[in-house]
């Protein structure tokens, strides 16, 4: 299993910190990716870094390529209709019984459950489990109807959680309107590692100047509308200057002149790695969207790279970018705004040099070993000071023993 | 026979179910009990970090003077003052620290800032967590079945505790924490 160290009373690291002995729960197929799984990928290896001992457990499909030393698997998933797509679960007496299990033979000192309405195994611990339980909510859709919790047994599930963060101000509220209470806010986490540093990609960022852009590009408020107008006004007097523009969707190129429009370069989804290597490809990186952004994972990626940025000044971005210092801001909307903060920075290297420090000194307190910080605060608040008893096997004894029959091979 | 067997079964079944729901009701109070525990311990750690900051003199004298001062009257405080009090040390803290630059102050009193802030942040934690859990326990007790049969039992019913907590904001961007 994740775990190997003996369990016993207060333990402590190398680093002076108390160690916890932590369980995470995610409810979708390990092998699948998504963002729930890179989340919780990303801070089980920050915990374990920081001197925590983890233990993920998660259905896992396909068995063959090496899994993580952390990770224990809940059993095959089942793909299901869920939340408007299909997600690959683990549920049923099968699942159950791993579950208690893990639980059982993990002595955790916190349970950490992910999306803990998914009927999968984060639903199932949540009914296992007795003891201090922390769960991360991060689905934002208005009308999830998993989190409609009309039903008595998942509200009995839930009511058991003591602590509730959510991973953006969406998913917030989404959860205070389903269920009540509150959360706290800890945002998703920048690997700053792996975007720090790629090659470009081939042929970028060229001799006369480029600018990039990231991400649906079919989404009016994701703004590459406002940028192509101020591109096609840079470009008449650059002759040289090219537009990358990277992401899925179909682009509406009718607002640029069509002897520009070659020097606009779409280059479709990328994969993850082609990704990182866009943020490195251009010599200034916009951010032009028009607003219904809570956080802006975009520009944190791009801060992370070192890429000197111009982004709207929406509050989310002014925020992120220090109001200004770790990226230029520019009027959200206004073309002819963007064009000059744009033109600027194209016209001083030096300039752009600045800003790219100031964006990966700023990205800091987005990082994966802050935001970690800041959930082992939370499992610290939870455990107070006499961190009696630990994660227990407990609770739906009814429910887990109309399950039981799975149990054991 | 199979009248008085039938009626049997309804009240045991009956029997169960209440039990359940005293289980739950008992699991809420005590996930109060649990919170407001760690929310006092939160308060009394922000009050102590606060006056250790001011007792070195940081981050300058006149407002050491005024941190001590009500650091002292929140350590004080007794149950009816004490969310106002403790208010009014937030407003003392972000008077005192808000966009102070973190640069040009001594390793020591940089160290005792960063507990102050980090203490500010388990109070917002703390707090979150503990109105969480009493407003979970509140509706589950509104519950007419609940009420009825006084499944509570003699429990008191638990307070949502209000104050302002939003953390000092020391120069942006290097405070080191990720609370907004």
């Amino acid at each position: 299993m994740g775990l190997s160290t003996a369990g016993g009373t207060t333990r402590t690291s190398p680093a002076g910190i108390d160690t916890l002995r932590v369980g995470l729960v995610c409810p979708y197929s390990w092998d699948v990716p998504g963002g729930v799984q890179q989340h919780i990928g990303d801070l089980a290896e920050t915990l374990i870094a920081m001197g925590h001992e983890v233990s993920v457990l998660a259905p896992v499909g396909d068995t063959d390529h090496e899994p993580p030393p952390y990770l224990v698997p809940a059993g095959r998933p089942v793909p299901v209709p869920y939340n408007g797509s299909v997600a690959r679960i683990g549920f049923g007496p099968r699942s159950a019984s791993r579950v208690r299990r893990w639980i059982a033979e993990g002595r955790f000192d916190v349970l950490h459950i992910h999306e803990p309405a998914a009927p999968s195994v984060s639903l199932l611990s949540c009914w296992a489990a007795d003891g201090p339980i922390v769960a991360t909510f991060h689905t934002s859709n208005p009308r999830s109807r998993a989190m409609t919790a009309g039903s008595t047994a998942l509200r009995s599930a839930l009511e058991k959680i003591n602590a509730r963060v959510a991973v953006s101000e969406a998913a917030r509220r989404t959860l205070v309107e389903h269920l009540g209470g509150d959360a706290v806010l800890i945002p998703n986490g920048v690997s700053v590692r792996r975007f720090a540093h790629a090659e470009p990609l081939p042929g970028w960022p060229g001799e006369g100047g480029s600018i990039g852009f990231l991400g649906r590009l079919d989404e009016p408020r994701k703004g590459l509308g406002v940028l192509l107008e101020a591109f096609s006004r840079l470009a008449r007097g650059r002759p040289g200057l090219r537009l990358l523009v990277a992401g899925p969707g179909r682009a509406d190129l009718s607002g640029v002149p069509d002897d520009l429009r070659e020097r606009v370069v779409l280059l479709g989804r990328l994969d993850e790695a082609d990704k990182v290597r866009a943020y490195h490809s251009a010599d200034v990186f916009c951010a032009p969207n028009l607003g219904g952004e809570s956080f802006g994972i975009v520009l944190t990626e791009a801060m992370s790279a070192g890429a000197a940025i111009v982004a709207s000044d929406i509050p989310a971005f002014g925020a992120v970018l220090d109001g200004g210092r770790a990226g230029e801001l520019f009027r959200a909307g206004d073309p002819d705004h963007l064009a000059d903060r744009a033109a600027a920075l194209l016209d001083d290297p030096r300039r752009r040099d600045r800003l790219s420090r100031a964006a990966r000194d700023a990205v800091r307190a987005y990082d994966w070993e802050s935001v970690a910080a800041d959930i082992a605060h939370v499992y610290e608040t939870v455990l107070g000071r006499e961190r009696s008893g630990g994660v227990r096997t407990g609770g739906g004894r009814w429910a887990s023993a109309l399950l039981r029959r799975g149990e054991r091979p | 026979m199979a009248v008085v067997a039938g009626a049997l079964l309804v009240l045991v079944l009956l029997g169960f179910y209440l039990s359940w729901r005293a289980t739950r009701l008992d699991r809420l109070h005590h996930r109060v009990e649990t919170a407001w525990a760690a929310l006092d311990a939160a308060l009394l750690r922000r009050a102590a970090a606060v006056l250790d900051l001011a007792a070195s003199g940081g981050p300058d004298p006149a407002s050491a003077r005024t941190l001590a001062e009500v650091a002292g009257r929140a350590s004080r405080a007794g149950e009816g003052e004490r969310e106002l009090v403790e208010s009014a040390l937030s407003v003392a803290l972000r008077d005192a620290l808000d966009g102070r630059p973190v640069e040009g102050v001594g390793e020591d009193t940089r160290a005792r800032r960063e507990e102050v802030l980090r203490a500010a942040r388990g109070v917002h934690l703390a707090r979150v967590f503990h109105n969480d859990a009493v407003s979970d326990t509140r509706r589950a007790r509104r519950s007419r079945l609940v009420r009825l049969l006084r499944l509570a039992g003699t429990a008191a019913l638990p307070d949502y505790f209000e104050m302002d907590d939003r953390a000092p904001h020391p120069s942006p961007g290097r405070s080191g924490t990720t609370s907004r």
